[in-house]
């Protein structure tokens, strides 16, 4: 079993370099969705000096476009979509303070190099095990751009929402070292 | 000459979007515990592990295994002797995928147009339809959900006889390399040889629909199974791309006559959940 690491939100610097590529973390607080779309739109407003929709200062990005939930429970299924798609804007939102991205998937070049300047972290969740991770979704509500659908950005209180540190704060990467590690 | 009214259509499509989404067909569950078992990567058998934990609490939920519940893509096998009555076969197809999608609570994932607009069209339609036309008077209706990330990392290629089959070998060993963590591994790994450009993307798509629990049926092709799945085990992509030996968990090859000019290549890649469900309508 890898290390087992609780965080909460929103994250500070200190707890994140403590953190090593592998270690299994279980995340606690508020965490916001984004996906493509979304992440276009918030780089536009920080690009023209605007207000964000939500406090982006220690904040974590889930990348995710759930499945619509049954009534009565807070979410349908909802694991990460591939995190690649979002590396265009994500240097710019860590710019400004975000400080950890959900995804599946490595990361490009200048992302990671933007996640050592900022001291910031990339954790892989569990992309197909949806119905686990929504689990620990104890509440959401849409908080803007309503019109995207699926991909509106979602508030999200989670309870233990189980990841693995992916790029770490010293630009170590797991999608390289691992497989370092295994390939024959 | 046998005749069915395509109102009997829509339910079955409906159910047949629905529980492939909730229910893990039993031969990935087999496999995944397979190599669970062989996994050395602590993290990897983790990520093992939550996979089979959620196939039960999706069963149990009635949820997807996964919120990207996929484009429809339905492999039709009609009998020459059916006749088809009571309306378009296609828009009977179509409503049941409507039905299953919107009723089963599954995501709706395709846009009207794919480059401009992308206005998503709400209820998953239209789904993707091939019909084969074949002896007997049934109707067999399968339905795969094919999610983007996995679909994403497929690709054709047009390769020379010159390359043989080692050339091919290393064409789908070197895909899978290249789609590192993105598909969701462990994944399934359909591979098309021969016909046309087109034609090997059909076939590597429907070389997905074969239990992984079972061997190519040519046993030098098998070989080639066996060999291609053994390389990419040792690339060390691992689950999720974490790290591991699990990176996929079958291959399978289907493969048919081409131009004496020609050996055109295709690897449609499928991730872990590996949704496909049929019935027969007799
Ligand atoms: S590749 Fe498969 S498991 Fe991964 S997000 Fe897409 S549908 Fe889900």
């Amino acid at each position: 079993m890898a290390n087992e690491i609780h965080l909460r939100t929103p994250l500070k610097t200190e707890d994140l370099e403590k953190l090593k590529v592998g270690d299994k973390v279980l995340l606690t607080g508020k965490v916001y969705t984004a996906r493509d779309a979304a992440h276009k739109r918030l780089v536009e407003l920080v690009e023209a000096g605007k207000q964000l929709p939500f406090d982006i200062e220690g904040a974590a990005i889930y990348f995710v476009g759930p499945s619509p939930a049954r009534p009565g429970k807070p979410i349908g299924s909802a694991g990460p979509t591939t995190s690649y798609r979002m590396d265009p804007y994500s240097p710019a939102l860590l710019d400004v303070g975000l400080k950890a991205m959900i995804g599946k998937g490595p990361r490009g070049p200048k992302v990671i190099d933007s996640m050592v300047k900022n001291k910031a972290v990339y954790l892989a969740s569990i992309g197909g095990a949806a119905v686990v991770t929504a689990q620990s979704v104890k509440s959401c509500k849409i908080i803007a751009y309503e019109d995207l659908g699926a991909e509106a950005i979602r508030e999200l209180e989670v309870e233990e929402f189980p990841a693995f540190v992916a790029n770490d704060t010293k630009g170590n990467d797991i999608f390289q070292l691992g497989v370092e590690k295994y390939r024959r | 000459m046998k005749e069915i009214n395509v109102s009997e259509i829509i339910p079955v499509v409906r159910k047949l979007c629905i529980d492939t989404n909730y229910y893990a067909s039993e031969d990935v569950v087999i496999k995944i515990k397979e190599f669970l078992e062989k996994e050395v990567s602590p993290t990897g058998r983790d990520i093992l592990q939550l996979i089979l934990e959620n196939h039960k609490m999706a069963a149990e939920e009635l949820m997807p295994m996964c919120q990207d519940t996929g484009v429809a893509v339905v492999f039709v096998e009609l009998g020459q002797d059916v006749h088809l009555v009571g309306g378009d076969f296609y828009e009977a197809i179509n409503e049941g995928v409507r039905q299953g999608y919107v009723d089963g609570y599954l995501r709706k994932s395709i846009v009207e147009d794919p480059v401009i607009e992308r206005k998503n069209t709400r209820d998953n339609t239209p789904a993707i339809i091939y019909t084969d036309i074949v002896p007997g008077d049934s109707l067999k209706i399968t339905v795969a959900a094919k999610g983007g990330g996995a679909e994403n990392m497929s690709e054709v290629k047009m390769m020379k006889a010159a390359d043989g089959i080692e050339g091919v070998k290393d064409f789908v060993v070197d895909r899978i390399k290249r789609s590192g963590g993105n598909p969701c591994p462990p994944v399934v790994v359909g591979v098309g040889i021969g016909g046309s450009f087109e034609q090997c993307a059909l076939l590597a798509k429907k070389s997905l629909l074969r239990p992984i629990t079972e061997k190519n049926p040519d046993p030098v092709w098998a070989a080639v199974e066996e060999e291609i799945l053994e390389r990419i085990n040792k690339l060390g992509i691992g689950p999720q791309g974490l790290g591991g030996r699990t990176t996929a968990l079958a291959v399978s090859i289907l493969q048919m006559p081409c131009h004496i000019a020609s050996m055109p290549v295709a690897v449609n890649v499928n991730c872990h959940c590996h949704r496909h469900e049929s019935v027969v309508i007799e």
